[in-house]
């Protein structure tokens, strides 16, 4: 019997048209832009100055403090500027511009298709090659995955979970992965276990992909008997940490707490391909499978892509930006964001994106609230969003403080089930930000 | 029958003078002491409640008077100067007058100079906005024109300009009590002093870009060229961040820098219209 979590979901319809699209090579363009903030934490600090030849994989910033992630060149070539350029918001951020020239990867990096079964790395060894080589969570928070790996001391690690449910409509990267590398994502998460020193691993596939978890489960039994393919209902937010936990483990991770407080990690599929690629055959997370998708396309692509592609030469692989496409998000239609910038280039948690027509993307015209609960029903943090809203619009944070507006995951059930069209999830995350920022600034106990 | 009527009439009355009596004597007991000149003084105030001064409303300001040692720090925006008088009338001390001031707009990058390179569908709300993303425009800096200032004032003074797609700001109406530099979140609106014959000048743009970037994003901002500071005369003017500011208090209204800034990002207000100077040919013409 297929599992799921317990409270609020919704059901939307998945649209997973890329799914037969295999995956293919994006060719490499004549100028990448690699941004030194693709990560959650502090920045890195370039290494390479302009003028420098760089190789691909080579090390081109290093990370700073305690929560940051390295960062390698996706090209080879020179430096031809450090610069702050434009990110998909429009923020400026430190870019590193590297003029393309050839392919010539580091010596380091083993580039034959030959799968490397035996770990032979210590899980000391380990956690420092992930760290080293840049990998970080591809699941669309980008935090870095090293850092995941590393419990606090007084915590212990009884579980990992491996999030293969891929829940937002469109996105189809992780399956094409989970169809076409399984075994690499299977050694990934063996080496992840043997990091964290845990004894059971559970791998959770939505059961929309019948083929990935007919292939995975296969697989597994064969030779990874600790790892066990778990099949689960299609319903959205699946994806979500604090769901997954629920859905395999009945688990309830607290407020404001951590899965770890559980005694689970959670680390997505393309972070496991992720940790093979640095692990077993050296190589630094400079590319990610990246979902080209949407309605108004005549051809749904999934592309390797190097970290560092301007997005307008994308849209250009594509045959040029759709007349009809009005929007083009970065991510899936849920919890991805809309790209302000054509100028901007992919990072490496760039997981799709997706193009929308005006009839797709418009927003119906806001009506009044009829107390109709059909929020407090989706929503899978057990909020109630309507109230929260109506706090946030008069900016009432110490009730928001008490009706737990820090729980929410800005999942967006409550705004897709509102009869009304308000725009529930805008209010609600501002004034998430400004509560948690309170929450954090008062002395801990 | 009358007894029964006469019985109750006066139990009930008896019963209500004990009362009466205890509720004298507990008032008595937890009298809370309060000063009168606290009443005189909130008379005197506008009572719009509207925070400007920095207290709660305008029954907390007419405490804060009350017991504070002189009005220097204490200034009520809405009433402004005669209000300020009445209230050191009521209290018996004297009070320095302050200049009159005024919100202004520093953000000058309508539709026409300021292009926009992507539309905005989200929730109508400038600090939603701005907590998403860098706006709508190439400028990071600039007015987001979703009216947080228009909602927060009490007095009607700021309106969006349809035509420009920036607040104005009636100057008539404006009693700069500062919700509107509160409540944006781009920092654009700043409280400048009126002026003699209400003329004022000020940079109209908050852009920190370096010159190149900034002129790109929009045809009118500020882009750190020093020109004005070294027209200025009274030194009135300094650059940080590649932004000019111009110190109120220094600024004589010569108009020296309005005509050298290359992008006209410096604005004069309530001038006369220049009168182009007549050449010499034009004048040996007469």
């Amino acid at each position: 019997m297929s599992k799921t979590f317990s409270i609020g979901g919704i059901h939307p319809h998945d649209h997973k048209i890329s799914i037969n699209a295999a995956i293919e090579d994006f060719p490499i363009m004549d100028m990448a832009y690699i941004s030194v903030s693709q990560h959650l934490g502090a920045p890195a600090e370039p290494v390479v100055a302009k003028g420098d030849k760089v190789k691909t994989g080579q090390l081109v910033a290093k990370s700073t403090g305690f929560i940051s992630a390295n960062i390698h060149s996706s090209v080879s070539g020179t430096v031809t500027s450090i610069e702050m350029l434009p990110d998909i918001f429009g923020h400026l951020v430190k870019h590193i511009v590297i003029k393309v020239e050839g392919d010539e990867w580091e010596e380091s990096i083993d580039r034959t298709a030959q799968i490397v079964r035996e770990i032979k790395l210590s899980p000391k060894e380990i956690i420092e090659r992930i760290a080293q080589h840049g990998v970080v969570g591809l699941g669309g928070a980008a935090f870095p995955t090293h850092i995941k790996l590393t419990p606090p001391p007084n915590k212990k690690a009884e579980y990992l979970l491996v999030n293969g449910s891929e829940c937002e409509p469109y996105l189809t990267s992780d399956y094409r992965i989970m169809l076409e590398e399984p075994e690499q994502i299977l050694i990934g998460v063996k080496i992840m276990m043997k990091a964290l020193g845990v004894e059971a691993s559970f791998f959770g596939i939505e059961e929309n992909k019948p083929e990935a978890i007919k292939i995975m489960s296969r697989l597994a039994s064969a030779s990874y008997p600790e790892i066990k393919i778990v099949s689960l209902k299609k319903r959205y937010p699946q994806g979500g940490e604090k769901q997954l936990i629920d859905a395999i483990l009945k688990r309830r991770v607290p407020s404001m707490g951590l899965p770890i407080d559980t005694g689970v990690v959670v680390q997505n599929v393309g972070t496991a391909l992720a940790v093979y690629e640095a692990v077993q055959k050296n190589k630094p997370l400079f590319e990610g499978i990246v979902t080209v998708t949407g309605e108004c396309m005549s051809e749904q692509r999934n592309f390797r892509l190097r970290v560092g592609t301007n997005l307008e030469r994308v849209m250009f692989a594509i045959g040029g930006f759709p007349k009809d496409a009005v929007k083009l998000i970065s991510g899936g239609p849920m919890m991805g964001k809309a790209v302000s910038r054509m100028d901007a280039a992919s990072v490496k948690s760039t997981s799709a994106f997706l193009l929308l027509t005006q009839e797709e993307t418009k927003r119906g015209e806001e009506g009044s609230c009829i107390r109709c609960a059909k929020c407090v029903d989706a929503c899978p943090m057990g909020l109630e969003p309507y109230l929260l809203n109506r706090l946030s619009r008069a900016g009432r944070l110490e009730e928001l403080e008490e009706n737990m507006v820090h729980d929410c995951i800005e999942c967006g059930c409550c705004m897709y089930s509102c009869p009304a069209n308000i725009p529930l999830v805008d209010t609600i995350r501002f004034s998430k930000a400004q509560v948690i920022k309170i929450i954090r600034s008062r002395p801990k106990k | 029958m009358i007894s029964t009527i006469i019985f109750t009439i006066l139990s009930l009355t008896l019963l209500g003078l004990i009362l009466a009596w205890i509720l004298y004597l507990v008032a008595q007991k937890f009298k809370v002491q309060e000063d009168p000149r606290i009443d005189n003084v909130e008379e005197v105030l506008p009572g719009a409640n509207c925070g400007g001064c920095g207290f709660a409303g305008c029954r907390a300001f007419a405490e804060a008077c009350v017991k504070a040692e002189d009005l220097d720090t204490l200034f009520c925006p809405v009433g402004g100067n005669d209000t300020m008088k009445s209230v050191a009338g009521c209290l018996g001390m004297t009070v320095a007058e302050k200049a009159k001031q005024v919100a202004v707009i520093r953000c000058n990058g309508n539709c026409d100079v300021r292009e926009k390179v992507n539309h905005y569908d989200g929730y109508s709300s400038c600090a939603v906005m701005a907590s998403l993303y860098a706006g709508d425009t190439g400028c990071k800096y600039g007015c987001l024109g979703q009216g947080d200032c228009v909602t927060v004032c009490n007095f009607d003074a700021i309106k969006m300009d349809p035509r420009t797609g920036l607040p104005e700001v009636d100057e008539d109406k404006c009693t700069a009590c500062g919700a509107c530099v509160k409540a944006c979140p781009k920092s654009i609106i700043e409280l400048r002093n009126m002026g003699p014959k209400n003329r004022r000048i000020f940079v109209s743009c908050v852009n920190k870009d370096k010159g190149g970037v900034a002129k790109k994003a929009c045809d009118v901002a500020c882009i750190g060229c020093y020109k004005c500071v070294k027209a200025c005369p009274f030194d009135a003017i300094t650059i940080t961040d590649n932004l000019a500011y111009i110190d109120y208090n220094k600024c004589k209204l010569c108009r020296k820098c309005v005509t050298e800034c290359p992008t006209h990002a410096i604005w004069e207000v309530n001038f006369p219209v220049r009168v182009p100077r007549k050449t010499e040919s034009e004048k040996n013409e007469q």
